[in-house]
């Protein structure tokens, strides 16, 4: 209680709601764009506008983009700048060291995190209403998806470089969501880390789940062509999934459950 | 002669046994072997024969030949300084590479690939002979090494910097390092035709670099053609620092370290350094990989380091010895 009332004292006394926003990272951008006021949001992230990153990449066209570097955001002249927790600490200083507000996310490692960013959002756009109104929309929406129980089968994330998501992190939660258990998690992975490719054939997962293709080529993702992947994916279940709904707390993380439970109900025997 | 020939034939046999034996998953050395030769139900056999057998092939066809690469261009100059890695043939072929994926050409056209870094290796031989010059004398070698490295560096940064891949730019680390990790077939079938065709014509240099140990007149005298004998070391060297390059990256000081080892048990005679260095860099490379899956399994530790972290001392040694002899 005394700290909510801290909290609306220092609102209330150095900014009620800003006025213009200036978001430099690509989860900072979906969320301001979902809840900012017409015209509160003055520019986002590049990253916010490219398709293979961005969830809403269509509505961030609306938007002037900026590079994320100080000097462009100063002369943008904006009284919040929202960035992620592990935006260039260079940046994020220089912006503080010339005046301005910058307001810091943390990267959501749940889809109850994914709560605590909406609400956060809100809260510093003065936009606690509409943030309290997409919560809602989050809970009821997941609450549909999270309902059903059955058998859980097996999901490994494989992606570049053999990177893959262990326990702790939004894919984790993702997955749990739409009934699967995740390979990773099941061989002691924290965090991100790397899936030795025989280790993932050895486990030979019910679902293989990777990144779409990017443009261009890259060794990172030839490994995603491996013969040894290929055998695998002719017996199982391959899907290619479009990252950027797994990427960000936004209520987008929703599109992956539902795609991923659709995903479960048409496997064979319940995916057993 | 017979007894070392046998006796790092029998290194490299345990070490590519050791190397097929060793993975993340806990399976018994035996029941790897027989998933291998006989195949059977189970992910093992494709385990065995999709990426284990692909890497432990690759480590032995690329320390083979980095080692003879290293002993061909050290007898031919005359300088046990001169290895592919440290004069900027790996960086070049690494160019090569890097501009064949990016390009689409690796993409386009099967061969593409190592013909590519076979360009780039060809030109950065060529460069390093034209600067150092036919004695090979130390200052003007090295010097031409490092600027050969750094342009090939800066270029592979650039091309990789450029690429509308995300992915891209981390790769640079892998070009300039080199790994093994999750290796296929394609990559064995890749590297070895243009490997056989070097490994034939250094075979062959055996008899001119014995004599050119005599000096140039000498050697001229006994019938050795220089200029033939320098353009299959080019050729030679080319086809397997480029294949080798192509599938696997950078890998430095093999071609350094291992001539340097075996010189005092072969006579210092460049023919028999010959084998023994191709035999000496399989091993060795067979080690490193080994070393990077039982240290740190997890993080695809690259081989570059390794060799660096043996090379680099004996580098400055060599170095050190250098400056005694030039003064």
């Amino acid at each position: 209680m005394a700290l909510a009332f801290a909290g609306a004292v220092t609102a209330a006394g150095a900014d009620p709601a800003p006025r213009r926003v200036v978001s430099i990272n690509l989860c900072t951008d979906q969320l301001a764009m979902m809840l900012a006021a017409p015209g509160q949001l003055i520019s986002v992230s590049d990253l916010a506008a490219d398709p293979h990153s961005s969830a809403m990449a269509d509505a961030a066209r609306g938007y002037p983009v900026n590079q994320g570097r100080a000097e462009e955001v100063y002369l943008l002249a904006p009284d919040l700048v929202v960035a992620g927790a592990y935006t260039d600490p260079a940046t994020i200083g220089m912006l503080r060291r010339v005046g301005l507000r910058v307001e810091q996310f943390d990267t959501a490692k749940s889809l109850e995190d994914t709560r605590a960013r909406i609400a956060q959002m809100a809260r510093v756009l003065g936009r606690e209403d509409e943030g309290a109104a997409l919560i809602a929309r989050f809970d009821a929406s997941l609450a549909a998806l999270e309902a059903e129980a059955g058998p859980r089968p097996r999901a490994a994330l494989y992606h570049p470089n053999g990177y893959t998501l262990g326990g702790g992190t939004l894919a984790d939660d993702i997955l749990r969501a739409a009934g699967f258990r995740n390979l990773a998690t099941e061989l002691g992975h924290r965090g991100g880390g790397t899936l030795p490719l025989e280790q993932l054939v050895m486990a030979a997962p019910d679902l293989l789940i990777s990144a779409a293709p990017l443009p261009g080529a890259s060794r990172s993702e030839a490994v995603l062509g491996h013969p040894a992947l290929d055998a695998l994916r002719k017996g199982r279940a391959g899907l290619r999934i479009t990252s950027p709904d797994w990427i960000c707390g936004t209520p987008h993380v929703l599109n992956a459950v539902e795609r991923l439970t659709d995903a479960r109900r048409a496997m064979p025997e319940g995916g057993q | 002669m017979s007894r070392l020939a046998l006796a790092l034939s029998a290194l490299v046999a345990v070490l590519f046994a050791a190397s097929l034996t060793t993975g993340p998953s806990d399976t018994s050395a035996l029941s790897d072997l027989s998933a291998l030769i006989l195949g059977g139900d189970g992910p093992l056999p494709l385990v065995m024969r999709e990426i284990r057998l692909p890497r432990a092939l690759l480590g032995l066809m690329i320390g083979a030949s980095l080692g003879l690469a290293g002993a061909a261009m050290q007898g031919y100059l005359r300088n046990p300084l001169a290895e592919p890695g440290l004069i900027g043939v790996s960086g070049s072929a690494a160019l090569g590479a890097v501009i064949a994926i990016h390009t689409g050409l690796a993409a386009a056209f099967t061969l593409g690939l190592p013909l590519a870094a076979l360009a780039g290796a060809g030109t950065g031989v060529l460069l390093v002979l034209m600067l150092a010059g036919p004695r090979g004398a130390s200052i003007t070698l090295i010097l031409a090494g490092i600027a050969i490295s750094a342009l090939a560096a800066a270029l592979t940064s650039l091309v990789l910097n450029l690429s509308p891949n995300p992915y891209a730019a981390s790769e640079i680390v892998f070009w300039m390092m080199g790994s093994l990790a999750d290796r296929s077939m394609t990559h064995v079938w890749l590297a070895l035709p243009l490997m056989v065709v070097g490994w034939v014509g250094l075979a062959t240099l055996g008899r001119g670099l014995d004599a050119l140990t005599l000096g140039e007149d000498a050697a001229e005298a006994m019938g050795i053609r220089l200029t033939r004998l320098r353009l299959t070391l080019v050729i030679g060297t080319a086809c397997v620092v480029g294949a080798a390059t192509a599938v696997a990256g950078a890998i430095g000081f093999v071609g350094l370290v291992v001539p340097h080892l075996l010189r005092p048990l072969v006579g210092a005679r460049p023919s028999r350094l010959l084998w023994a260095s191709a035999l000496g860099g399989a091993a060795m490379v067979l080690a490193a990989d080994l070393a990077v899956r039982l240290v740190l399994p997890e993080r695809d530790l690259k081989l570059g380091v390794l060799t660096a972290l043996v090379g680099a001392p004996l580098f400055l040694h060599l170095i050190y010895k250098t400056r005694a002899e030039m003064a």
